[in-house]
């Protein structure tokens, strides 16, 4: 299995490398259209912030690859957020993949941080791409914006208010948490969309 | 819920983890990379590296340090220790940091701060701030706590905050070494203050401190070094007894 990984200066994409290495995967990190269009899987990771990250998407110009491709991807974090159709971080127009708004946490008092950073857990809907059995398990976070929940919501995650902590659209799939960084049920998760078939 | 996390952390000198560590079923106990593999099995929710080693061309090996960390390592995990610019940073990220942690430099060149945030994003940037407590005043200390500064801790914390750091790791001197429990009216002070993550380190010497540090610290992690690697407590043990006593813990 051919797995690429977008690799456009979004912060720390090796992780993702080596988690699907302790999967027995060899993940491909590249830029080039050719190769992310021939993979079988598509992986799309990304930290930082929205409006910078979307302008290095267009200049390598996959702005315009991405929406389009046919193989299962899965976006995390940024990546998920760079799948929706506007963020309100430095109010960014995204890549409208899932017709979903990105805003901001804002909680009522201090005591609630912002970024949620840290392990929290994940309710997952019935007969989705995450397997059930994850359902009340931790996962880790750390973004200070959000997808709300909505009709591609397929797990939920309860911070400020209840927001989508996974997506899936047709083939895209998304995660809001980081799967390569939350232990074993973090490769479960990776592990549940590498099983997707075509 | 967001639970509260637990960090062991682990210092480096030049490649090995430093202080007398015994474990049994570890091949290696001053081997980094497995010590750190254990303590994730046995439930931390984060590491911290601190790389303690002197000389001054520490790059090379600290990056590959952290590629190996990286590949058999499946929890987030932050790196210390004489980053001082983007490019030091930058390697680290590339070798597959999570996070890195800046502390003397981001005092003498604030202005680190804002370049860092802005190049990697808040998430990345962690300031450790050293302070401590005498004639009435909480003040930086620079060095591993050797050089005393101006700054008051409280302003220097909501500084680093708006200059775009994304958690603050403070240590109180005071209680550093002390086992004596966490600083707990500073801590529920800067929580007040700040609104990004605060991670506790300084004076944790049994379960309980740990308990009254979330509880009355407001803190959002507790670290530390010498009581695990000694194996004082055990880390399942430390979270089933938080856990019990209401603290929203992951086990």
């Amino acid at each position: 299995m051919k797995i690429a990984i977008i690799d456009y200066n979004a912060g720390n994409v090796q992780s993702v490398k080596f988690a699907l290495e302790r999967l027995g995967i060899n993940g491909l990190l590249t830029n080039k259209k050719e190769e992310i269009q021939t993979a079988d899987k598509v992986i799309f990771p990304g930290v930082g912030e929205a409006n910078s990250t979307m302008k290095h998407l267009q200049k390598l110009g996959l702005n315009q690859v991405i929406p389009n491709l046919k193989q299962p991807v899965l976006g995390i974090c940024l990546g998920m957020q760079l799948m929706c159709s506007h963020s309100e971080e430095n109010d960014t127009p995204c890549l409208n993949i899932i017709p979903q708004q990105v805003v901001r946490f804002r909680p009522k008092s201090n005591e609630v941080k912002v970024p949620h950073v840290g392990w929290n857990n994940i309710e997952v809907k019935n007969d989705t791409w995450i397997s059930s059995n994850l359902s009340d398990e931790y996962v880790y976070f750390v973004h200070s914006y959000f997808v709300e929940v909505g009709e591609y919501t397929v797990a939920t995650t309860d911070y400020v208010q209840p927001f989508s902590a996974a997506l899936q659209k047709d083939n895209f799939y998304a995660t809001q948490f980081h799967p390569e960084k939350s232990g074993s049920v973090g490769e479960q998760i990776l592990n549940d969309f590498l099983k997707i078939k075509k | 819920m967001l639970t509260k996390r637990i960090i062991p952390c682990l210092d480096i000198k030049n490649g090995r983890t430093v202080k007398g560590i015994n474990f049994e079923g570890l091949r290696d106990a001053g081997d980094p990379v497995e010590l750190g593999k254990l303590y994730s099995q046995q439930g931390a929710d984060e590491l911290v590296f601190l790389d303690i080693t002197a000389t001054n061309d520490k790059r090379k090996p600290l990056s590959d340090l952290v590629k190996k960390i990286a590949a058999n390592i499946n929890i987030p995990f932050t790196v210390g220790g004489g980053i001082r610019s983007i490019e030091d940073a930058d390697v680290l990220l590339q070798a597959g940091a999570d996070k890195i942690s800046v502390n003397s430099a981001a005092v003498r060149n604030p202005e680190l701060i804002n370049e860092l945030a802005n190049n990697f994003g808040s998430q990345f940037v962690v300031v450790a701030i050293d302070a401590k407590l005498y004639e009435g005043k909480w003040k930086v200390h620079l060095n591993g706590g050797r050089i005393p500064t101006e700054f008051n801790l409280l302003d220097w914390a909501k500084e680093c905050e708006e200059r775009g750091a994304g958690e603050i790791l403070f240590t109180s001197m005071n209680h550093d070494g002390t086992k004596q429990g966490f600083e707990n009216v500073m801590l529920e002070k800067l929580s007040e203050v700040l609104s990004i993550p605060i991670i506790a380190s300084g004076g944790a010497g049994s379960m309980e401190h740990f308990y009254e540090v979330f509880a009355k610290g407001k803190a959002d992690a507790g670290l530390a070094a010498s009581i695990f690697h000694f194996k004082e407590i055990e880390i399942l043990d430390l979270k089933r007894y938080l856990k019990a006593k209401g603290i929203p813990i992951r086990i």
